[in-house]
């Protein structure tokens, strides 16, 4: 989707803000948000894309206002309620709803190791045709689906040469809707920046992004 | 699942508007001039009721939470990633087997899994510079250097580091000569990227260990770059 979380290139956001000895977390309730979304995350209910699509969905001036873990809420409601593992009603209320049957928790504290070593584990062992080899110039297709998508609005349309084929990944497109994993090739694809950004950009530099075949077209 | 792709995207939609009314809109009224947005003063409360909800349907185990916390506070950040670039500083071998096959290089040394989230490291040279962003969210490599700082999250990183980064490195105090070729990754896949620093100059005599000290968590995403002096400065 065309959302305002694809915010690169854009301007006006002002300058980086450089925190000294940051700490991990700012606020207990920002390290509980991190740890129950992880934790619900075992339930297997939904994926990283979906996860990832629950944050975009929320509007612009929201996002913006937002900080970082405040997002991570309201996409866990999202995901809890679209789930159906908890009602818009038990949020409210913060207890079960009557005669509601207790389930017993996926992830426990001896697991965690094991949960933490396939975390995101996007990639897939199965053969699949790429559509493109090292060294060939490509085009990043001009589309704008209304869902879930990585590819950034500043690269479609742009031509850029395929460095390197990381292998079959799952599909984020059609996996955030629960559409299917359509395992594909993906790979290092480099965009000059005058390609990208016109004559201000510097001549050498570039911007590298991961692609997936569907979004590639032969330039 | 069944959920068709509409009810999904208009369901999720309510759900996170509808965890936004109420008294968190009040949060407009407060001073935002400051990175860190305001936090409604409820949120905390919200949370709590969220947390203790599923822990009573069942749904979440409170150990494993705060053994998750821990996880990220005390045991997995920016020192994994400083141990991988010093191993690489001062074994040939190793470094190679970092470049060409990142997350078995650094399964070698205990972090990360080849399961999970794969990484892959570019490396910096006096001609090359390498920095790290992801502009549509957060993805950052987890297993070496723990969870993002706020900044790296920001949309003022994120809307720039791509279009300028020159610009943004000047913010943090780097300025690269001209002739030196700035390579942006976008994270938009499963890969996550870490940045192999230069080792600095007059560092011959130091220790893997000494040598780790002095890798900063700035410099493995390639916003600084590593010198003698910021001892052990890893923020």
């Amino acid at each position: 989707m065309n959302g305002i979380h694809d915010m690169g290139g854009m301007h006006g956001m002002g300058p980086v803000q450089y925190e000294k000895n940051e700490p991990v977390f700012h606020a207990d309730w920002e390290s509980r948000v991190f740890a129950l979304t992880l934790a619900m995350g075992a339930w297997g209910k939904w994926n990283i894309d979906a996860s990832r699509h629950s944050r975009e969905v929320i509007p612009p001036a929201e996002y913006l206002r937002m900080s970082y873990y405040e997002k991570w809420y309201a996409g866990l409601v999202g995901l809890l309620i679209n789930s159906s593992l908890v009602t818009r009603a038990e949020v409210e209320s913060g207890v079960p709803s009557p005669g509601s049957a207790k389930a017993t928790p996926p992830l426990t504290a001896d697991n965690i190791p094991a949960m933490l070593a396939t975390r995101i584990n996007a990639s897939r062992d199965v053969k699949v045709t790429p559509r493109f080899q090292a060294g060939q110039r490509v085009r990043a297709r001009n589309m704008h689906p209304v869902g879930h998508t990585r590819l950034p609005r500043y690269a479609r349309g742009k031509v850029g040469t395929i460095e390197r084929d990381h292998g079959v990944f799952v599909f984020p497109d059609t996996n955030a809707h629960f559409l299917g994993e359509k395992p594909q090739h993906v790979y290092s694809v480099r965009f000059a920046a005058r390609e990208l950004w016109g004559e201000q950009a510097a001549p050498r530099d570039s911007v590298y992004l991961a692609m997936w075949d569907d979004y590639l077209e032969p330039a | 699942m069944t959920t068709n792709r509409r009810d999904f995207l208009s369901a999720a939609a309510a759900a996170a508007g509808a965890a936004m009314t109420g008294d968190l809109s009040r949060a407009d009224q407060h001073d935002h001039d400051h990175e860190h947005q305001a936090v409604p003063s409820d949120l905390t409360l919200r949370v709590k009721a969220l947390e203790s909800l599923l822990v009573e349907k069942g749904l979440v185990d409170r150990p494993a939470l705060d053994a998750l916390i821990d996880t990220y506070e005390h045991k997995i950040g920016p020192r994994n990633g400083a141990r991988v670039v010093a191993r690489a500083w001062v074994d040939p071998a190793y470094k190679q087997r970092l470049l060409t096959n990142s997350s078995a290089a650094i399964a070698e040394l205990g972090y990360g899994s080849q399961q999970a989230e794969r990484v892959v490291v570019v490396e910096n040279t006096p001609k090359l510079h390498n920095l790290v962003v992801c502009t549509l969210c957060s993805c950052y490599p987890w297993a070496v250097l723990g969870l993002p700082p706020v900044w790296y999250k920001s949309a003022p990183y994120r809307s720039r580091a791509v279009i300028d980064p020159r610009g943004v490195l000047h913010e943090f105090g780097l300025e690269l000569p001209e002739d030196t070729e700035v390579r942006v990754w976008d994270s938009t896949a499963e890969l996550r990227y870490l940045v192999l620093p230069e080792r600095p100059a007059g560092s011959e005599g130091l220790s893997e260990e000494a040598l780790a000290a002095l890798v900063t968590r700035d410099a493995m995403v390639g916003v600084a770059k590593v010198t003698l002096s910021q001892a052990g400065g890893t923020a």
